[in-house]
């Protein structure tokens, strides 16, 4: 038996989902064709646009289907910048968090590099919290300057929730537009565009029970958008390309079934997190968890997400010897070519390197049981133990 | 046993591993990212470290169905390989890395992480053979294919690591092994062989160390006539039984070809002479390793003092960390700096890093 404790990667996909998918595969029709099948397959597409948006409280018209979180911040980040430049060419300011998604930061440094873009990184602190005064101190340094705020709304390694209202408040104050990546938030704790006051939400489908390869940004009527994608002009022309009918059936399906057991499901899978928090924290090995932590807390960290640091450890090797004993996990941090690199997010945090590289990122979701967390807390001592003699043989 | 194959991405480690595979062990494949930017991406399919590279290996353990990671030995690499090539050039001699890489990455860092995890053992797609002894002692050997034998750049291994170690394809020529991996539907049957120094990707050694090293201009001075005959942009570039690249005028005085036959990395002098001046017959070496006992008074053996040369009937004589050796014949252009491995028959009795060659009459 294997203990999957990797959902933040990505989760199993919902029965409800698979099966609406599976039934829309076998149907014929490109929702931009003007005949019987196009308008069956458009007919879907606009269902589910609609029963999305009602779930995460946007207007369907503000849904923009995409290929996934990737993609949503790519068009987001991008197509804000150029749009804002446009109307205002001292508008070349982008003020981001410091513990993005690798598919916001390069992103950034793309714009940085290669189009003329400057970057305020804004600094968590040390639980991982991105301050709306920091991002209201960096907007305030110019606030002529600034084309767009992007924060994150949960932080993919350490879940820790950001005040994204907060945010939103500082920023429009000054008339500057936020965008915030909530792939990970989404089906976790509550998500609300129009609450929010956000201008632009990146959302997946694959992170809560929906299929890979399917997403969307969520983008305000109000919001200018260069498209990074030229074609047929679908989605308001942000995003050309045939939309795929059944990703995106089965990806509202999932929405709705998650965000309706969000409360439930978010005290039942904390209470596992906190059984696992607590007993490997008592274990012995000076085990520390990062972020905002309170045990029975579902809305200040992801409910679903553990984050260990292992004193004396390498997370690859905590990560071999637990895959080989049947738990399957990550260190949480972005790999180039298979290796973990020390996390930015960490380090951001503060936490020295040395000790970043003893990560072990455990997230729960909604297959996880009691038997999970016990072939982890059961596997984990003979693997610190294991990885600690390794540890120091490789550097 | 459970064992880890290290798996660069090319053919060779790839059949090694399906062989462990085959012969019952439990198998692991790591591949070693040993780049100081992971992220390199070469044109070619060369050397051993790109991402490419890494994919490569990973499809080959997808398609065994074996566990396959990444291992992060840049660091070790750097400081053990690369900065110990640079050195050893910027002293004037001409080190094998390969040799090095073997010696502190491969059977040390590697193996002894593998140990420290649990593994019992590691596997490699080197060319040579290890025989067990019916004491259960474990000798190194030459690999049956002589095109192919990579015994010389494994006589760094001692005892204890050789206890631990496996070759799968030492009783096989390459052919056979590319054949092998055809039939076993590896699409990397018929990658390019890797060839020059991994972590110098256009195979311009020179310039690389002029990148690292600056230039440092000094005189080529001659042999016979003790005149400075041409100039170079740092000795640190030229090795013993050089000919090519000395920027000599095409004839010399006497019409004969002028080789490196000496760098002198203190006065940053390189000196060329005539062929006859390349020949020695006697060699010291330190840092000796034994891949058994040492040996105790003069042995007979063959030696051979580099990576893909002739082995020349020799006797030698152990001391501690150094080794003399008397070559039955000259050899002509032993640079100090690369490696006289020692054999009885095709077994490998030891190594040493050869400090001085002379000729004795």
């Amino acid at each position: 038996m294997t203990a999957y404790l990797d959902h933040a990667a990505t989760t199993p996909m919902l029965p409800s989902a698979v099966a609406a998918m599976a039934e829309q595969l076998s149907v014929v029709g490109n929702a931009s064709s003007l005949h019987t099948s196009g308008r069956s397959a458009r007919r879907v597409v606009e269902e589910s646009r609609e029963r999305l948006a009602k779930a995460i409280g946007a207007r369907p018209s503000e849904v923009v289907f995409t290929s996934g979180g990737t993609e949503s911040d790519n068009v987001a980040v991008t197509g804000a910048f150029q749009s804002r430049r446009e109307q205002d060419p001292a508008r070349t300011r982008l003020v981001v968090s410091a513990i993005e998604h690798h598919a916001v930061l390069d992103c950034v440094e793309h714009l940085v590099a290669r189009e003329g873009a400057t970057v305020t990184w804004v600094e968590p602190d040390a639980r991982g919290v991105v301050i709306a005064d920091a991002v209201r101190a960096a907007i305030e340094e110019d606030p002529g300057s600034v084309a767009l705020v992007s924060v994150m709304w949960a932080n993919n390694e350490v879940g820790t929730v950001q005040p994204v209202r907060d945010i939103v408040r500082a920023a429009h104050e000054h008339g500057i537009p936020v965008h915030s990546d909530a792939v990970q938030a989404l089906g976790h704790v509550p998500v609300h565009f129009a609450e929010s006051g956000l201008d632009l939400m990146t959302v997946t489908a694959h992170k809560v029970g929906g299929p890979l390869g399917v997403g969307a940004l969520v983008v305000k009527r109000s919001m200018a958008l260069v498209p990074q994608t030229h074609g047929g002009g679908q989605e308001r022309q942000v995003r050309s390309g045939t939309l795929d009918t059944p990703a995106i059936r089965g990806f509202a399906v999932a929405v709705e079934e998650s965000v309706g057991r969000l409360e439930e499901e978010a005290v039942r899978v904390a209470a596992l997190r906190d059984r696992l928090l607590t007993t490997a924290l008592g274990l012995g090995y000076g085990i520390t968890v990062s972020g905002a932590w309170e045990p029975g807390d579902t809305t200040r960290r992801l409910p679903g997400n553990a984050h260990l640091l292992v004193p004396g450890c390498e997370g690859d090797s905590l990560l071999y010897l637990l895959d080989a004993a049947g738990v399957e996990c990550s260190t949480g941090s972005a790999c180039q070519a298979g290796v973990p690199q020390p996390s930015h997010v960490l380090l951001a945090m503060g936490v020295p390197e040395q000790e970043a590289r003893g990560a072990l990122r455990l997230t729960l979701g909604h297959t996880s049981t009691d038997a999970d967390v016990d072939a982890f807390l059961a596997a984990l001592p003979a693997a610190v133990e294991r990885a600690r003699r390794a540890s120091g043989m490789a550097s | 046993m459970r064992v880890v194959a290290a798996m660069s991405g090319g053919v060779d480690s790839a059949v090694a591993a399906a062989r462990m595979l085959d012969a019952g062990h439990e198998v692991v494949g790591v591949h070693l990212a040993l780049s100081q930017s992971a992220a390199t991406l070469r044109e070619s399919a060369r050397g051993c470290c790109t991402i490419e590279d890494a994919g490569d290996a990973r499809r080959v353990a997808d398609m065994l169905g074996i566990p396959f990671y990444v291992w992060d030995m840049a660091a070790r690499f750097k400081r053990d390989v690369v900065e110990d090539f640079v050195a050893e050039y910027s002293a004037g001699r001409t080190p094998n890395p390969c040799l090095r890489c073997n010696e502190k990455i491969k059977f040390a860092a590697l193996l002894d992480k593998a140990v420290a995890l649990g593994f019992d053992a590691v596997a490699t797609g080197h060319y040579a053979q290890v025989v067990e002894r019916p004491d259960g002692g474990r000798e190194l050997h030459r690999a049956v294919d002589p095109a192919k034998d990579q015994s010389y750049v494994l006589g760094v291994l001692t005892a204890e690591q050789l206890a631990r170690s496996f070759f799968p394809l030492g009783d096989s020529t390459k052919p056979q092994v590319r054949e092998e991996a055809k039939d076993r539907g590896f699409y990397v049957a018929s990658k390019p062989d890797s060839h020059d120094i991994c972590f110098i990707a256009d195979g311009d050694t020179r310039r690389w160390l002029t990148e690292r090293l600056g230039e440092q201009p000094g005189d080529i001075v001659d042999a016979g006539s003790g005149q400075v005959v041409g100039a170079h942009a740092g000795a640190y570039g030229y090795t013993v039984g050089q000919r090519r690249g000395l920027g000599l005028p095409r004839h010399s005085q006497d019409g004969q070809p002028r080789y490196v036959v000496d760098v002198d990395a203190r006065t940053n002098t390189v000196v060329v002479g005539t062929a006859d001046l390349l020949g020695v017959n006697a060699l010291t070496g330190d840092h000796a390793r034994w891949c058994g006992p040492a040996p105790e008074g003069v042995i007979e053996v063959g030696a051979q003092v580099r990576a893909h040369g002739e082995e020349v009937p020799a006797t030698a004589w152990a001391d501690g960390d150094r080794v003399e050796v008397r070559l039955s014949e000259r050899v002509r252009g032993v640079a100090p700096g690369q490696s006289v491995v020692l054999y009885e028959g095709t077994r490998v009795v030891g190594s040493a890093t050869i400090g001085a060659a002379t000729l004795e009459r």
